[in-house]
């Protein structure tokens, strides 16, 4: 199936849209720190999933093999998608639907925009998506004069409160529900005065609110979870039935899909539809999923458009290194087990993917010299967690670590006078050559001592080194090292001629 | 070039290493090693833990309890395809119950659909593994809508239709038939991340299971 490629290698075609950082993440961060009722309640939601999807994993035998079957079906995806493109394309057309082509955010944009100018509507429902949310594809309607009404709750609220989400699963989570009551009452018409804060009497409010949107809505828009090459069909997965009204009720709807959701066949679903649930919301299985192929003569819309976007996915495809990070399935299971995401929440990685995928994902799809993405990838403590979650075993702390050298990479192409860096680098080089080189260094220890004072900790460093005591302190240094006290308790140590072995033994 | 064309070539340019395509290794369970007793009894345990309200009665009772259960509705709307027979206890009835039948030629508008008390139609497969009920548009199972607006969805599964994992039920279906998987009914858990049972789709899922 793999096609041979014959013309000229072009450079890679960066993404635009909501895809950047505009400050750097550990100025976001540090910010978003202060927010302690986003801290707390982070903290309560990623534990909470992270308890339920490890329960749900654990239920499975075969689990691994899933997970297995899985990166496996999204390598071949990536390996042949042209091919798996093109059948898509194929069969959803046969079926009554029409498929456009986006090379980027503003083209995306435009082409929704004069899909629904055709139908003469100013007013669009829309199904929570990341691929539109993306493009900026709200804010981009308001300007051309029409109104998108976000429908899943927790996007309701966000969009009510003119806010932005905080995490991709569960976009609300950093309001509390005085905080949801309080916006209700302030942005809903014929809203109950006397509402409560009850989170089901807040669920019928928003239910109230929707349903005259949804059963009078003429166009809906979507994202969509999978496209399956060999039927043509999409799918969307949701709870609430937000999806399921956008997806039946409307004459014309328009989805936007990345084009790297697809899977080559349909029987791959058997394996997302168990490996999605579980890892997402750690349920055995959502409770609604939508399965639409073109058009169902008399059933749905009749006027069914798909959006094929590329915004910077060719570009993380041609990363030999960083395009498995396409592999990924928005099960936000990364975040919730990543200790960075806990403490510091989605917005301070500015893109719309945050936690550990968008550290990977937002670089590749921008370019790593795009405005403050190239500081996205030392957001990770590289524990680890992250990888050993993943349903598709992206190996994130990989390419965390391969996108971290090309920033240094590209930093050094910037300046041409050695950096503190390069110095640093320099003098560890001398220092780590030869173990005299380090016992000299090591008298210089009781100095950092002093340096510390009483306290006992240094609070700031000095140069490039400052970045490291911007929120942390650093423990004063001991007044000798480890090597200085083996050799004062091994007064006539045999002579050391193997050095490794020794590393062995400790 | 057109925007397909470009992105196409873009794709192809950044494949330029031909990256080998793996083989698929599927060792995960495709087939079930339980009873059809156990299946059963499985799926009741799953949509019980969803909130849905499930009952296992043989065939042969199940108008009159579909009856019981509809004692108080004063509409329904069934699928044109959903055999007469199951309908037989509601009909006996002093004829207080309207019974919209939707069908290609008398296609209900939403308003309609929205003032029912109900719907009534039956599935394609069930998953006992993950407690799903799937929906695959054949004429019992009526065009997406009815089984959305109604505030209530009672759905007939004949107990020969449960299957214990996905990847059976994956190859019994047609895959571009609308399809709907039903896990319970319509669920948020958006505020503080406390479950709430009914939002926008049916509030009440009754499931009658046919021995
Ligand atoms: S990278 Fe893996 S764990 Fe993270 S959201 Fe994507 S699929 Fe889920």
């Amino acid at each position: 199936m793999s096609s041979t490629y014959l013309g000229m290698p072009s450079l890679p075609v960066f993404g635009t849209g909501n895809l950047n950082a505009t400050e750097s993440f550990p100025q976001a961060a540090k910010r978003e720190l202060k927010n302690t009722q986003l801290r707390a309640n982070l903290a309560h939601a990623t534990h909470t999933i992270r308890d339920k999807r490890e329960n749900a994993v654990a239920e499975l035998p075969d689990w691994e093999e899933m997970r297995d079957a899985g990166s496996a079906i999204k390598n071949a995806t990536m390996a042949n998608l042209p091919a798996l493109l093109e059948a898509f394309e194929t069969n959803f057309t046969a079926r009554g639907g029409i498929i456009h082509w986006a090379r980027d955010a503003q083209e995306a944009n435009e082409i929704v925009t004069a899909l629904i100018k055709e139908t003469g509507e100013t007013e669009v429902v829309k199904v929570k998506s990341m691929a539109t949310a993306e493009i900026g594809l709200n804010e981009y309607l308001q300007e051309q004069g029409i109104a998108a009404f976000e429908t899943d709750l927790a996007e309701l609220i966000v969009q009510l409160d003119h806010d932005k989400p905080s995490h991709i699963l569960v976009p609300a989570i950093h309001k509390n529900r005085n905080q949801i009551r309080d916006i209700f009452l302030r942005e809903m018409e014929e809203v109950d005065p006397g509402l409560s804060n009850e989170p089901a009497r807040l669920a019928e409010a928003a239910r109230r609110h929707l349903r005259k949107k949804f059963l009078s809505a003429k166009v809906a828009i979507s994202g969509a979870n999978f496209g399956l090459a060999d039927t043509g069909t999409l799918t969307v997965v949701e709870s609430e039935g937000n999806g399921r009204m956008c997806l039946t009720l409307p004459d014309t709807l328009i989805t936007v899909m990345g084009i790297e959701k697809l899977l080559p066949s349909w029987r791959d679903l058997e394996v997302f539809m168990q490996l999605l649930p579980r890892s997402s919301t750690g349920e055995r299985m959502n409770p609604y999923t939508s399965l639409w192929t073109g058009v169902t003569p008399g059933d749905g819309p009749q006027n069914v458009h798909l959006v094929l976007l590329d915004n910077g996915r060719t570009a993380a495809l041609a990363d030999q290194m960083g395009r498995t990070a396409l592999n990924c399935i928005r099960c936000s299971a990364c975040m919730n087990v990543c200790p960075v995401y806990e403490r510091t929440g989605g917005h301070a990685y500015g893109s719309t993917y945050p936690g550990p995928i968008g550290a990977i994902l937002s670089p590749l799809m921008t370019g790593i010299k795009s405005e403050e993405n190239n500081s996205l990838p030392y957001a990770s403590s590289l524990c680890g967690a992250c990888f050993d979650a993943c349903p598709v075993k992206i190996n994130i702390p990989e390419i965390l670590v391969h996108l971290r050298g090309e920033d240094v990479d590209s930093q050094r192409a910037k300046v041409k006078v050695p950096t503190q860096m390069d110095l640093m680098m320099k003098a560890s080089e001398w220092a780590f050559s030869d173990g005299s080189h380090i016992n000299l260094l090591e008298k210089g220890l009781p100095i950092g001592k002093l340096a510390a004072g009483r306290a006992k900790v240094i609070k700031k460093l000095p140069g490039i080194a400052a970045g490291w005591t911007q929120s942390r302190d650093i423990p004063a240094p001991p007044s000798q090292s480890f090597r200085q006290w083996w050799v004062k308790e091994h007064q006539s140590p045999e002579p050391r001629r193997n050095p490794a072995k020794e590393e062995d033994q400790l | 070039m057109s925007a397909r064309d470009d992105v196409m070539s873009r794709i192809k340019s950044a494949l330029r290493d031909a990256p080998p395509t793996p083989d698929i290794p599927r060792n995960y369970r495709l087939a079930t090693n339980k009873t059809a007793a156990q299946r059963c009894e499985q799926l009741v345990g799953r949509l019980l833990d969803y909130k849905a309200n499930v009952y296992v009665v043989p065939t042969t009772q199940a108008p009159a309890k579909l009856a019981q259960l509809l004692a108080d509705a004063e509409s329904i709307v069934v699928p044109h395809g959903l055999e007469e027979h199951w309908l037989s206890g509601l009909r006996d009835d002093a004829g207080s119950l309207r019974i919209e039948v939707d069908s290609p030629e008398h296609r209900l508008s939403v308003s309609a659909l929205d003032s029912v008390d109900a719907v009534v139609t039956t599935a394609a497969v069930a998953v006992s593994e993950t407690g799903t009920i799937i929906l695959d548009g054949s004429s019992s199972q009526g065009r997406r809508i009815i089984s959305l607006v109604p505030d209530r969805h009672i759905c007939l599964l004949a107990a020969k239709d449960i299957v214990e994992v996905l990847p059976e039920a994956i190859a019994r279906l047609n895959a571009t038939a609308p399809q709907t998987w039903i896990s319970g009914p319509s669920a948020t858990s958006d505020i503080e991340l406390e479950r709430v049972e009914g939002v926008h789709g049916p509030r009440t899922l009754d499931v009658l299971i046919l021995t």
